[in-house]
């Protein structure tokens, strides 16, 4: 079990400079994230976008400003659990929440920050009504070890990296690899998709394009997928294992169901604090709503930088606090006199 | 009125909804449908990110064409057909005066 004084559920740049706001107040935080890396959508979705109203940049790439933010919080050893998605929440006490995560890692702390953004990033899954019947049984979104697809029939569907990338690596393994796009043209590094036109050629993928998944044909486990192409009847089209590849989309998940007042897909707070209904548990960055919010990295820092203080008050309610400048005091890291 | 434009929305109830945007704000589709609180998400804000504002063209406008980067990310939609276009790629100009937009279906996301 992990204890710290603030787990910050997101790691996008919210979550991250509130670690050091709350490192000068000599509170220690843990993130969790779904996403294997720090950055949230900076580096998920945008990486090389400049980003033009950080204050003090007038410009900046998004996955810079994630690096230039770890390098910032780095003296206040924040810990990470990555890649697993906050599931449940508990109340131990008055005093302690309990965090598990969707691989069973449990962390307690007196106060819990929700930096979220716009919620977890899950794959996106084709509008096919019965297509939850066959996920695991036939339909994977997400290739964890390319073995499985040995010697079996497969079709890959999507136009970008990663639909290109996994079809020329299972072309090599699959006794049939098939690529589903609906145009003819694919986004993606030029190099794959020469890759993916010149085993086309020489029969190792089937392209099929200007095409795209409209049904599901099997008794539990999937047995053909139902093809709609330009200017033909739609055909099925046999298959072990259909894997649907479009990116990755973001939803509110868990955070739903813990009893937090929720408007709009957003979580209500108070703007002394941005507290939430629930003493103890915090909204801060674009995951939160109130009068008058504007979903900015630059207000999620100043959202994150109050919040510290009433987290502060809560975890120490008889310590005063007294505000202090860095350009006074400097950094003094975790582990320094 | 001057720099206001007339279009009208279809939403996914076929509920027909014409709506007054002007053209001196650099607007999009998807902002404009937002302000009316239409069921339109934007969640990426306008960068052609993440297709949640997809909506159909019914009328018969010239539209610049769109994007490779708006074209990649209908690559990541559903129920994409040849009049699909991002709304956030859609700016509300004396160009698009009348046009008319059907939303699509939200699902697979």
């Amino acid at each position: 079990m992990i204890q710290t004084d603030i787990l910050i559920i997101g790691a996008g740049p919210v979550g991250l400079f509130t670690v050091f706001e709350a490192g000068l107040l000599k509170l220690k935080c843990h993130l969790v994230d779904s996403i294997g890396q720090p950055g949230g959508q900076l580096t998920e979705i945008y990486p090389k976008k400049p980003i033009y109203d950080i204050p003090g940049y007038p410009s900046v790439l998004a996955a810079d400003l994630i690096d230039n933010l770890l390098e910032q919080i780095a003296p206040f050893n924040p810990t990470f659990t990555l890649g697993e998605r906050a599931e449940k929440l508990e109340k131990i006490n008055d005093k302690l929440f309990k965090v598990t995560t969707s691989k069973g890692t449990e962390i307690v702390s007196p106060v819990v920050a929700i930096a979220g953004g716009l919620g977890s990033f899950e794959p996106r899954k084709p509008p096919i009504d019965n297509i939850a019947d066959f996920e695991d049984n036939g339909i994977d979104y997400i290739i964890k070890d390319p073995e499985k697809y040995r010697n079996k029939k497969v079709l890959v569907a999507g136009g970008g990296d990663s639909a290109l990338d996994w079809s020329i690596v299972l072309a090599d393994i699959a006794a049939e690899v098939a690529l589903l796009h609906r145009r003819t043209s694919f986004r993606g590094a030029p190099d794959s998709v020469e890759k993916v036109m010149n085993l086309a050629k020489i029969g190792k993928i089937n392209l099929i394009t200007n095409a795209q998944a409209i049904g599901l044909n099997g008794n539990g486990v999937l047995k053909d997928v139902i093809i709609e192409e330009d200017n033909k009847v739609p055909y099925s089209y046999e298959v072990d294992y259909f894997i649907p590849l479009f990116g990755l989309a973001p939803k509110l998940g868990p955070i739903a169901d813990w009893g937090l007042e929720i408007e709009d897909n957003a979580i209500k707070v108070d703007t002394y604090d941005y507290g939430t209904n629930i003493p103890g548990i915090y909204a801060i960055g674009d995951i939160n709503t109130y009068p008058g919010k504007l979903k900015l990295i630059l207000c999620g820092f100043h959202e994150g930088t109050l919040m510290v203080q009433s987290a502060f008050k809560r975890i120490y309610p008889d310590q005063k606090l007294s505000f202090k400048y860095t350009t006074v005091t400097g950094i003094t890291g975790f582990g320094e006199k | 009125m001057e720099n206001i434009i007339t279009v009208t929305v279809i939403d996914r109830e076929d509920q027909t909804h014409v709506l007054e945007a002007p053209t001196d704000m650099a607007m999009n589709m998807m902002e404009v449908c937002k302000s009316y609180n239409l069921p339109v998400e934007g969640t990426c804000g306008g960068m052609a990110l993440c297709a949640s504002c997809h909506m159909y063209i019914l009328s018969d406008h010239d539209l610049p064409e769109p994007s490779e980067d708006e074209e990649d990310m209908l690559d990541q939609a559903f129920y994409v057909k040849v009049n699909s276009r991002l709304g956030c790629q859609i700016k509300i100009t004396e160009a698009v005066e009348g046009l008319k937009v059907k939303l699509a279906p939200i699902g697979g996301a």
